[in-house]
């Protein structure tokens, strides 16, 4: 269950004197911005929680230098309309897990690197991860710690920052984000190859990416959750949608490349503007599955060309309903099976390996099924091994990754 | 001559050692893969930070994971420090060996394992150059992104050792943005793989922790890279400059009017005289400042962003443009380019500062640099990557002269310090390795310093690897060995 006592620090001291406060009394803390995806990952343990949702504000922004620093609690909202006031964007296009886990409140900056919540352009523009420059946190000791800055090529000592993106606050309390941000392309497109089965169209996305065409968006919809898509106007059956974008003339030579080895492989269409826009959305947010239930929803992250195989083989077991973003390497999975887990995560291995996270699930389930991929053996104990020089006492969002840790 | 920067004390214990280490060594190498006689170690006592040298008590070249596990369980066993060594190219003298130190080199490891188009990945040991997996996958219109100058010679695993860049990673991104995953061999010899061909491996993020650690954290002996596909065309475009003021003002309004070309590279007069003369490939010999814009594409696509970004240059008074008309002219402008350190090095001794700044700084800090330098009596070329503002003044000066050789490295120290006031770092692609060690301090406070050195240690609890690269010597308690809670952790690990 989650916390009830929430204490909203406005300073980083102030969190550094919270942490300190509770290490002395040793009572560990569920760290937490929004708390918009507090429904992903193993359920809390912790008896009080701290929100960093009043550690709020940009703190610093020059759009000609491609950077942006904030306070970890800003709301995303925030963070994308002073971004868009500048034509800029976050290039790693951030999903918003609200719909998905029919979660409310307002998403955070820092909880989009907590969690290193990356959407469509991953395959071209790189995860959270790759585009966090600099971290400020609190460690479980209560310390304030900096790692890297706000240059976009530092190896100044070891990078930390690629540490916390993705630890789910479990290594420190984030106080501040310094990260790149980019220029929004002047035009984007979508072409669409209706009529490919999953195996063709992964040989289409593999081709389109091995083009000089720069595809910046690479999924495939198969024809069970082609309805749910763009108002149910893609009707020719499945679709596999390829994304263009940048300088307006450039798109145009582009997308005629494009279209015409595609066309080659199925029906080509174009879709522009509002609309390309929307899907893309859609995909990021997986909106076939955002349907307010609490079915089990997989991420499964694997090499391209085994997304499809990796879906036909558990089509032979039990129901399955997929779609495709990444040029395939990622799967949005629902299943039938009981218990789902083990098939997937032993299919995975099988299959070259990848790993698969249950994205949602009602609380009970997360507690008894490892939500994330659970490491080999000696990538385990390392795991724990850092964390324990992070977090000595294991205060920080205790078991929210990993069961005991 | 004397020494700005102190090495450890060698352990004597350990070299008092070294006839039976080496009689080990043979026991667990194949033969031709272990270097004693010190006419052969020569090569190996140092790397291009060439003002610092020491010979190592043996140079061990494996040829498969399993050797290298071998010889680090057994330095690891015994408390034998180990230098890990690519192509010995490092500029911060991250592969510079100690007295007391085996050096394991991964040159014998040198083949690409699988290239896997559809995935767009390929597998290479570590000893592979930099060069090497771009010319293999070329003719099937691919290539590996970061192209650090010594690309040529450098291998991955070096890159990763060091996160390197190069010219073209504005778009394209470092060694962190194009590394899939790595085979490493840890401290105690257990062999771990961490990612692949899917994105985002699970856990914490140990690919990107590992990237840039300096050979601290373990041995990588494969990675697995990113490909990509090339561009159409790509076309270099200079631009002269009545000064350098000028064509910094013109670095930052061309990123900021989000044109982001491949690449933006700055030369000052000195660079551009010197590469000039080395590389005849064309440049203006009567501006102050140089900037080759890279665009790439298709010709539609190019024309479409020299046309905006010819209007940038002209606002800042640009006074020559000239763009490449030929693949052999292309060729030619990066030549210049990227031979400047080789060239440099025919004209004086050089050491290559590597501080990245916020582009909204290049001017300052330029005009600083010059300052500094002038203060001691020196001189400077600055050639760079000005899009994404990583400097690189290269410091002049005679390594015959002690005097001038100690001005030079405190002049450096100088120009990093007033990279790291002006909001930026010590270090954009080289590392930090013995040269910025001692400075780190000055961009780090101590609680910082201490929490890398903690996680340094659930890696390496005895800190044998590499270890008087990149954290101060003093203070490193707490840490060091002797800790009894990284003590612990190396016998959970074990």
């Amino acid at each position: 269950m989650s916390a009830t006592d929430i204490q909203y620090p406005e300073t980083e001291q102030e969190v550094a004197r919270l942490v300190t406060e509770a290490k002395a009394s040793n009572l560990s803390i569920e760290v937490r911005g929004g708390g918009t995806r507090l429904g992903l990952g193993r359920p809390s343990q912790s008896a009080s929680a701290l929100s960093v949702a009043k550690l709020s504000g940009i703190t610093n922004y020059d759009p000609s230098e491609l950077v942006m620093a904030a306070r970890a609690g800003t709301p995303l909202a925030e963070i994308e309309a002073a971004l868009a006031a500048n034509n800029q964007m976050l290039t790693f296009e951030p999903m918003d897990h609200r719909p998905l886990l029919g979660a409310t409140g307002e998403p955070t900056i820092g909880g989009v690197f907590a969690a290193n919540v990356s959407g469509p352009r991953r395959i071209s523009a790189g995860a959270a991860r790759d585009n966090l420059l600099g971290v400020r946190f609190v460690n479980g000791s209560g310390e304030i710690v900096k790692s890297g800055g706000r240059v976009m090529k530092n190896v100044t000592g070891l990078d930390l920052v690629k540490l916390m993106a993705g630890s789910w606050g479990t290594l420190g309390v984030m106080s501040e984000v310094t990260f790149k941000v980019l220029p929004r392309p002047e035009t984007a497109v979508t072409i669409v190859v209706s009529g490919l089965n999953d195996a063709e169209a992964a040989e289409a996305m593999a081709a389109a990416l091995a083009m000089s065409v720069e595809v910046s968006g690479a999924a495939h919809l198969p024809e069970s959750v082609i309805h749910k898509f763009a108002g149910g106007s893609l009707k020719c059956g499945p679709a596999t949608v390829l994304r263009l974008e940048g300088l307006e003339p450039s798109v145009e030579v582009r997308s005629e490349r494009l279209l015409a080895e595609m066309g080659r492989r199925g029906t080509a269409s174009v879709l522009e503007g509002q609309a390309s826009q929307d899907l893309w959305r859609e995909i990021r947010d997986v909106a076939p599955f955002a349907d307010g239930t609490m079915k089990p929803v997989w991420k499964v992250s694997v090499a391209p060309s085994a997304g499809h195989q990796l879906v036909a083989a558990l089509r032979l077991k039990t129901g399955v309903d997929a779609f495709y973003d990444w040029q395939g390497g990622l799967v949005w999975l629902r299943m039938e099976a009981d218990p789902e887990a083990d098939l997937v995560r032993q299919y995975i291995k099988v299959l070259g390996g990848g790993h698969a996270t249950l994205v949602r699930a009602d609380a009970a389930t997360r507690a008894s099924v490892p939500v994330f991929e659970p490491q080999p053996k000696p990538l385990e104990a390392l795991a724990r091994r850092i964390k324990d020089q992070f977090d000595p006492a294991g205060l920080l969002n205790p078991g929210r990754m990993t069961a005991g840790m | 001559m004397s020494e700005l920067i102190a090495f450890q004390e060698p352990d004597r214990a350990v070299i008092q050692r070294r006839p039976a280490i080496i009689a080990v060594l043979a026991d667990l190498l194949p033969e031709g893969c272990l270097i004693t006689e010190e006419r052969e170690l020569v090569p190996f006592d140092t790397d291009a930070f060439v003002s610092y040298r020491r010979m190592p008590l043996a140079v061990v070249l494996p040829e498969t994971t399993a050797q290298v596990a071998a010889v680090l369980k057994y330095c690891n066993d015994n408390a034998i420090p180990v230098i890990p060594r690519g192509a010995g190219t490092s500029l911060s003298g991250g592969a510079i060996p100690q007295e007391d130190a085996v050096v394991i080199g991964v040159s014998k490891m040198n083949r690409i394992l699988e290239v896997d188009f559809p995935n767009r990945a390929a597998i290479v040991q570590a000893g592979v150059t930099n060069i090497s997996i771009s010319q293999a996958v070329d003719a099937d219109g691919f290539f590996y992104a970061p192209d650090p100058s010594s690309q040529l010679a450098c291998t991955i695993g070096g890159n990763i050792g060091m996160n390197s860049g190069g010219a073209h990673c504005l778009k394209y991104g470092v060694t962190t943005n194009n590394l899939m995953g790595v085979k490493m061999v840890m401290f105690d010899g257990s062999i771990v793989e961490i990612g692949g061909k899917a994105l985002d491996a699970a856990g914490y993020d140990l690919l990107g922790l590992i990237c840039g650690s300096e050979g601290q954290l373990g041995i990588v002996t494969e990675a697995t890279v990113r490909l990509i596909a090339k561009p159409e065309g790509a076309r270099p475009v200079l631009f002269g400059f009545e000064s350098s003021v000028a064509a910094g003002a013109c670095v930052t309004d061309i990123i900021g009017s989000g044109i982001i070309p491949v690449a933006i590279e700055f030369m000052d007069k000195p660079a551009i005289e010197i590469c000039e003369a080395f590389a005849q490939a064309g440049y203006p010999m009567d501006v102050e400042a140089l900037l080759i814009v890279e665009v790439e594409g298709s010709d539609a696509e190019m024309d479409a962003m020299l046309e905006r970004i010819i209007e940038i240059a002209r606002k800042h008074g640009v006074k020559t443009i000239k763009e490449s008309q030929s693949a052999t002219e292309a060729a030619l402008i990066w030549k210049g380019r990227k031979s400047a350190f080789g060239a440099t090095g025919r004209i004086a001794d050089y050491i290559c500062m590597d501080g990245t700044v916020p582009l909204g700084q290049l001017s300052h800090v330029l005009e600083k640099t010059s300052e500094i330098i002038s203060r001691y009596g020196l001189r400077v070329a600055n050639v760079f990557h000005a899009g994404d503002g990583n400097m690189h003044p290269l410091i002049l000066f005679d390594a015959n002269d002690p005097e001038e050789s100690l001005k030079a490295e405190m002049a450096g120290n100088d120009i990093l310090k007033l990279c790291v006031d002006a909001g930026g770092c010590l270090t954009g692609e080289h590392g930090v390795g013995i040269e910025k060690r001692d400075l780190m301090r000055h961009q780090y406070t101590d609680a910082d310093l201490a929490q890398q050195m903690r996680v340094r240690a659930a890696f390496d609890p005895k800190w044998i690897l590499n270890p008087s690269k990149v954290f101060p010597l003093d203070g490193r308690n707490g840490s060091q060995p002797g800790n009894q809670s990284a003590l612990d952790a190396g016998k959970t690990a074990a």
